[in-house]
């Protein structure tokens, strides 16, 4: 046991020794520390380095709001984690913990010599210079503050750990188990509430736990032997889940909370292998009790940021519940009863100190115990100034004027290894703010407090600005049995004594002779941000509590200003000479603590990031080693590479194959929506722009949907399988928005129309065979089929069946090609697919992919919605007036077609384009022009589909140019960057204008 | 993360629904006897109310039924819900 | 003429402590009457305000603000600015406000910390490859510095990136503009401010507009929380609450407000230094000068003006930065906030005149309005000046919603077949 060490306690197991690394040096803890005990315990103070001037800099509390002792964990280029509060972190064997924002160590950093320069950079600095000459913005101003940024490093490899999330509901949710969260959660299990407690630290208790003065009881006991019999009590209540290590992160509305579980951060390196890391916890709770406690505040006076100067009560913790003394000669310098109660506990352990107290006086009891032992006090005096380059070493102090406004008399220097500071206590009130709630400031104690909102949430405890025992514990249990409509009566007769605070006095920036332009008394610590930096904003004319924020980054930093938010407000306050409340505050931004990415995504990384879709004909296309698009969420075969072809040999052999002989393609993944209802054909008949009432039962049609704007939307061939009942195919990738879109028609504008939509996407396989062969093939597949062209003509359907399994033939074709569809129920696809493929066999049957289907169709000149259209054309755009009904009154999207900008007659529309060179394949997307010599460029249009036909031997493309309808045989160049290519328009139909092929 | 009580369905996390956006905009019986300015008043103008707002939403990933919300904008706070077709609340 | 800002100043100012510093601009109360009132103190507004004076010569102007100036979406956006439109109206709007980044920390005297880091955005299938492409080639031909490059070239450019072919959505290529970046948001709007109230423009923060006075068919003046302003010009630029001023002098707007979402990791050593936006999977990523990695998240589907959005929309954005940078799964999200997005049906925003005279709106901005900041401003006080549109934001008018003349940047409506 160090020297340091200098009492046991329950929470430190001594029997479990734990070696760890700091910077490189061998130490051990015991279980039961967190890193920052544990460097106490061996008398290391000085932690890391500050932003903006490099200052040393050292552990300051013990808990979340720690600015200054916070370390990248681990030399893993994997494992590593920047900014890792020491003050949380749990030790284990195996740990490497390292200073950060230095250069070459800690204790000797270059960036030092910011704090030489520090008056030539103020806040808001780099707003007023850096920009002269101007070509040194980007070569040097811009690299050295890019340069400075940050504090540790971001892990470098792909982390190995796995987080998990799970979703949970309960009627009560209590945040926090202190004090009034241990009663709380009791009062509200004990009444048969599912009941969930959630704490981040190890063990239950708060700052109660540990506390162990006269002053302070609960039925004639400690209040800490009290609370541990309490918290044995609950952990006894079935229908209580209680939670430790678990911090809510956000609070937001509906009462719908988000809380990271630590589960393997504390555990040794061997032991962290393959367990979850953190959990978030999605929680559901009908009411929410927050019972966060209170933060305390530091004390603001010239160089209050030397390593040895920490929160008083975080002295007192580091004491009584690690067994560790932060010093051997401390003082503690206060402006309330709390450090007091530090003192005496130091003394109690032979620790030297004494009190510098703000107040004139105070008449408590735990102030009069302190007096009674002895321990000196300094009533009415103030810390003017500190020295100690890497340690505190001495305090000098002074008296306070009667005002307060100034000091008086001699400076009083007193030696000293640590100073403890407390400003008082601000009330955690994230978790209100965060819920949306609004705050009232409580004068005497100069603090914000919750303003109730609605019925679903509560705040008790010191976060509810109640701070001593008998408040907490009497109004804990009035609030929550009004809350949750109970009569618990279980605290009735806790007799609780308690010294209560009588005298207060606050002084938000502590006077000082020397002017406040050459002190450094700092507010937020980690970003190093002072009372002249708010000063110096407030004069620049910086009036908003935001507005000082931002220009002085105060509370911007990793612990989202804990510390600095109270003091940075009291200050403006005083400058501009109103009241506190009246100034409100900054906005509490979730998370409470930062929360890890690896969290919040949980396991829907990699495999699971999106769901794949797969047709049923899937592994096939694996097996026969497929190039795979992605379509939506759909995986689609792309080509079909044989023996190292490239993507293009391997297009144009499909391509050609499927003319010359058979092809075959997985048309599964189309969209499939099955319409039935005795207005179906009307329903039709206003979602397309043709007309439908005389399709025939067992024909197919061609339909195009347009948004109500008049713009294309979607496509697909309809079948009329009876006579109130239609099966209608969409896009891959619109099959769903499609859906919506018909729901939303069918129930909130037509609710009169007797329709039902189903998708059945998913229900069926379809495999679509085409080339002058298929015919042969679909006959051997379905001999007892009659396939002649007067029975079976292009644009219908027959139902059969193959092996007594139902199937559903269609005559349709987006290649030209004579061409058959068969549809059979999803799970018989690939067995389909496999009989196609053998009976093809000898017409040489060769799978094609998405990108051969779309060189096929474009020699037809068919567009693809999405590729060919991009939510600007309209159906006489695309060169297709036949299919806009003229007789039809009205369809989706008719009335926008004759607006003043869509009716004219130069707008783009499709067109073919081919190359001068025939060989030349245009570029996708490439521009159009008429003249490469106008400034600035004319553009008319662009290439949206192109391809090398190898049935036509020579380059085909779509395109849409304007007034194109007009242009045909119009010479028109592509500007590349390198090069003009020359191209002519033409028709959009390359091939067998006459459709000869469908019925070859 | 609001919880929306489907008249259907009963209340579900809002993960489970999308927006339509402004409830009572009725599409025109005869477009084609509007101007292009009121035709554009349906198309494109909204009200955008911040309060208490009127809306459309869809139980996308439950039953698929359409209704309607009374929704506050400026706090997402539900007022109340009922069917299409449904007469909306007074207040 | 107020301090000017320098290397030498700060010295100067060091021997006397800073206590000699002059406000950056005032805190009047409103005169009784104005030349022309801008409403909304973001960026945008009091860009239009400076410009109105330094270029238009009117300084009896007046900009109010409901809040803070820059407190809105000025201050809540991830400062991309980059001019790759695909339209010419839209490529010559960002291009003409991309110019003025250019030098704006000059013009104004106050470092707004343009940092041209460039912006890549990535392609992951193959209709985004062809509607980059075809972005890229218009870009060229419109003198917008944007180039294709191929999966390896990414790689190079930005090596975190995650480029596996064997991932979800791989990355197939992209586009980069190297005259893209970022720049110093709050410092925008304070920039701004300081020049505009050196020229003699008043702005009136914590000034909440009430109501919109109008005679017939021409404004008259406005309704405040701070009293009546009188004013024959009212220039409207209030973002996600642009609806709510309409409302008040009885126009609609074809505009929907909603939730936008955007976070910071905490800060750490630079790790990525230039923007990658990917729109596919939706992950936008920049790292500030003060270290934090700065993501963008998507909007909501429905209207709010809460300033709070779901948590599933921070979730799907993480989800996807993991995908492409598993390197930042131990990185934690410092903050995470929402804004108010105005957006219009064809993601174009609205520079326009209105059919009462007088009353002007500058809106519709949706998620990309902070790179036009500068644009936007002095094409605003040109249309509010002249009564007339600048030609380069003459497309961006209200009546191309009745015309049909849309300027549609969603770009593709659907995927391929």
């Amino acid at each position: 046991m160090s020297d340091l060490r200098v009492h046991k306690t329950k929470y430190i197991n001594e029997t479990k020794r734990v070696s760890f690394k700091y910077d490189g040096k061998n130490y051990f803890g015991y279980e039961g520390d967190t890193l920052a005990s544990a460097l106490l315990a061996n008398g290391v103070h000085l932690i890391g380095r500050s932003f903006k001037y490099h200052r040393p800099r050292g552990i300051m509390s013990c808990g979340s709001e720690e600015p200054n002792a916070i370390c990248q964990i681990s030399a893993k280029n994997d494992l590593t984690e920047p900014n890792v509060r020491a003050t949380e972190l749990e030790i284990y064997d195996g740990l490497e913990a390292f200073s950060q924002n230095c250069w070459p160590n800690v204790k000797f950093d270059i960036g030092g010599i910011n704090n030489l320069i520090s008056p030539l950079i103020p806040a808001g600095f780099y707003y007023k210079t850096f920009m002269w000459p101007k070509s040194f913005w980007k070569k040097v101003y811009e690299p050295l503050i890019r340069m400075s940024a940050g504090l540790g490093k971001s892990p470098t490899e792909p982390d190995p750990d796995i987080y998990d999330h799970k979703y949970v509901h309960y009627d009560v949710l209590v945040i926090g188990g202190g004090l009034s969260g241990i009663i709380s959660a009791k009062i509200a299990a004990k009444s048969n509430l599912k009941t969930l407690l959630v704490d981040d630290k190890k063990t239950l208790g708060g700052s109660t736990i540990y506390q162990s003065n006269d002053s302070f009881k609960i039925d004639d006991q400690h209040s800490s032997k009290w609370l541990e019999k309490e918290i044995n009590e609950i952990s006894k209540i079935e229908n209580l889940t209680v939670k430790t290590r678990t911090s809510i992160a956000a609070y937001h509305g509906y009462n719908y909370l988000l809380a990271r579980e630590n589960l393997t951060d504390h555990l040794s390196i061997k032991d962290k292998k393959d367990k979850i890391r953190q959990r978030l916890w999605k929680i559901r709770a009908k009411k929410v009790i927050v019972a966060t406690g209170a933060i305390e505040r530091p004390l603001v006076f010239n160089n209050n940021d030397r390593p040895g100067i920490l929160l008083s009560n975080s002295i007192n913790k580091y004491l009584d519940y690690y067994g560790v003394t932060c010093g051997k000669n401390i003082v503690l310098f206060t402006n309330n009863d709390s450090a007091y109660e530090t003192a005496i506990s130091l003394y109690k352990k032979g620790i030297k100190n004494l009190i510098v107290d703000l107040r004139k006086n105070s008449q408590s009891e735990i102030a009069k115990q302190a007096q009674n032992l002895g321990i000196k006090i300094y009533f009415n005096h103030v810390v003017t100034n500190t020295f100690g380059y890497r340690r505190i070493n001495s305090v000098e102090l002074m008296e306070l004027s009667d005002d307060g406004n100034t000091t008086i008399g001699n400076k009083i220097k007193l030696n000293c290894d640590c100073l403890g500071i407390s400003g008082g206590w601000t009330p955690t009130v994230h978790m209100h703010t965060q819920s949306g709630g609004k705050l009232d400031f409580k004068n005497d104690d100069q603090v914000f407090i919750p303003k109730e909102i609605d019925n679903d949430q509560i705040s008790v405890g010191a976060c509810n600005g109640d701070f001593d025992l008998e408040t907490i514990i009497d109004k804990t249990v009035n609030k929550i049995n009004i809350f949750l409509e109970i009569n618990n009566q279980d605290y009735k007769n806790t007799k609780v004594d308690c010294s209560i605070e009588k005298e207060k006095r606050n002084i938000w920036l502590l006077p000082n002779k020397i002017p406040l332009g050459k002190t450094k008394c700092f507010i937020d610590f980690q970003n190093d941000s002072t009372a002249k930096d708010i000063k110096l904003a407030l004069k620049e004319g910086f009036r908003s509590i935001e507005h000082v924020k931002r220009y002085t980054t105060t509370g911007m930093a990793t612990d989202q200003g804990k510390l600095s938010n109270m003091h940075a407000l009291g200050i403006i306050a005083d400058t501009a000479g109103v009241k506190m409340g009246t100034l409100g505050t900054t906005t509490f931004r979730p998370p409470f603590t930062p929360l890890t990415f690896g969290t919040i995504v949980g396991r829907n990384v990699g495999k699971f990031f999106e769901v794949v879709r797969k047709t049923s004909i899937h592994d096939w296309h694996v097996d026969n080693k497929a190039k795979f698009e992605n379509v939506g969420q759909w995986k689609r075969p792309w080509y079909y590479p044989k023996n190292g072809e490239t993507k293009h040999d391997a297009v144009q052999r499909e391509s050609k194959a499927a003319r010359d002989s058979a092809g075959i393609l997985d048309a599964s993944t189309l969209g499939k929506i099955d319409i039935q209802g005795t207005d179906a054909s009307e329903f039709l008949n206003r979602v397309y722009t043709n007309a439908w009432s005389k399709l025939s039962i067992g024909k197919c049609r061609y339909g195009l949907m347009l948004n109500e704007d008049g713009m294309v939307y979607d496509d697909g061939v309809t079948t009329r399988l009876a006579e109130n009942h239609y099966l209608m195919t969409t896009t891959t990738g619109g099959a769903a928005n499609v859906l919506g879109k018909l729901e939303d028609y069918l129930q909130t504008e037509w609710p009169e129309l007797d329709v039902y939509l189903t998708s059945v996407t998913d229900h069926y396989s379809t495999a679509s065979v085409c080339g002058p062969n298929s015919k042969k093939i679909i006959n051997k597949i379905f001999p007892e089929l009659d396939l002649s062209d007067e029975n079976f003509p292009h644009m219908s359907f027959k139902n059969t069946k193959l092996d007594n399994i139902n199937c559903r033939v269609m005559r349709i074709s987006f290649t030209g090609e004579l061409s058959y569809e068969i549809n059979i129920e999803s799970k018989y696809g690939k067995s389909l697919w496999e009989k196609c493929i053998s009976a093809g066999q000898e017409f040489n049957i060769t799978p094609y992919g998405t990108e051969t289907m779309h060189l096929l169709r474009a020699e037809k000149g068919f567009i693809i919605v999405g590729q060919d259209t991009d939510g600007t054309m309209t159906p006489s755009d695309l060169q297709m007036d036949w299919i806009v009904s003229k007789k039809k009154y009205d369809f989706i999207g008719k009335r926008s077609l004759y607006r003043s900008d869509t009716i004219r007659e130069d707008r783009k529309q499709l067109v073919g384009l081919l190359t001068d060179d025939p060989k030349e394949i245009l570029e996708e997307g490439a521009q159009i022009v008429l003249d490469t010599n106008t400034k600035p460029i004319d553009m008319l249009g662009h290439v949206t589909s192109s391809y090398f036909s190898p049935n036509l031997n020579k380059s085909i493309a779509l395109a849409v140019v304007r007034s194109g309808k007009n242009m045909k045989g119009q010479k028109l160049t592509i500007p590349m960057e390198n090069k003009n290519i020359n191209v002519t328009v033409s028709d959009t139909i390359f091939l067998d204008k006459e459709n000869k092929r469908l019925n070859a | 993360m609001f919880l929306i009580n489907c008249p259907f369905c009963g209340e579900r996390d809002q993960n489970e629904f999308s927006s339509g956006g402004e409830a009572h905009i009725v599409r025109p019986k005869q477009p084609t006897e509007l101007s292009d300015d009121q035709w554009a008043e349906f198309l494109f103008m909204r009200k955008n109310i911040k309060g208490v707002q009127f809306e459309r939403w869809n139980h996308s990933h439950g039953c698929r039924k359409w209704f309607n919300v009374v929704r506050d904008t400026s706090n997402d706070k539900i007022h109340s819900v009922y069917k299409m077709g449904e007469k909306p609340p007074v207040k | 003429m107020k301090n000017k800002y320098s290397i030498f100043s700060l010295i100067k100012n060091a021997f006397s402590d800073h206590e000699n510093w002059q406000q950056a601009w005032g805190d009047p109360e409103p005169k009784k009457e104005y030349d022309a009132v801008i409403v909304g103190g973001g960026g945008h507004g009091l860009a239009t305000a400076y410009y109105l004076a330094k270029k238009h010569n009117l300084t009896n102007i007046a900009v109010v603000e409901k809040g803070w100036i820059g407190g809105g979406n000025t201050g809540r956006n991830t400062t991309i600015i980059r001019s790759n439109y695909l339209w010419d109206a839209s490529a010559g709007l960002y291009d003409h406000a991309l110019k003025i980044w250019e030098n704006l920390s000059q013009e104004l005297n106050y470092n707004v910390m343009f940092s041209q880091r460039g912006v890549m955005n990535l392609a992951h299938n193959l209709q985004d490859v062809r509607d980059l492409k075809r972005r890229t080639h218009a870009n060229r031909l419109n003198g917008i510095d944007a180039v294709w490059l191929e999966t390896d070239e990414v790689k190079k450019f930005c090596p975190i990136i995650n480029t596996s072919q064997n991932i979800r959505y791989p990355v197939l290529g992209g586009t980069l503009q190297r005259r893209a970046g970022t720049a110093r948001h709050d410092a925008v709007a304070w920039g701004y401010a300081r020049g505009a109230n050196e020229m003699g423009v008043d702005i009136i923060q914590n000034c909440e507009v009430k109501g919109i006075k109008r005679n017939g068919d021409k404004v008259e003046g406005l309704e405040t929380t701070k009293g009546f302003i009188k004013t024959k010009k009212i220039g409207v630029v209030a973002a996600g609450h642009s609806s709510v001023i309409a409302n008040m002098a009885g126009i609609k707007l074809p505009l929907e407000s909603k939730p936008l979402q955007a976070l910071v990791s905490e800060p750490v050593k630079p790790i990525i230094d230039t923007v990658v936006m990917s729109n596919a999977v939706h992950a936008y990523i920049s790292q500030s000068d003060k270290g934090e990695l700065v993501i963008g998240a998507g909007t909501d589907s429905y209207v709010s003006y809460s300033q709070r959005g779901s948590h599933n929309i921070v979730e799907d954005t993480l989800k996807a930065i993991l995908e492409l940078y598993p390197i930042f799964s131990r990185m934690k999200m410092l903050r995470q906030w929402g804004g108010i997005v105005d957006i219009c049906p064809d993601a174009s925003p609205i520079i326009s005149k209105t059919n009462i005279k007088g009353l002007y709106f500058n809106c519709g901005w949706g998620t990309g309005g902070f790179k036009a900041t500068p644009g936007s401003g002095d094409l605003f006080a040109h249309t509010i000046a002249n009564d007339e549109p600048h030609k380069l934001n003459a497309a961006f008018n209200l009546n191309r919603f009745v015309s049909g003349d849309l300027v549609d940047e969603h770009g593709a409506a659907a995927v391929a077949h």
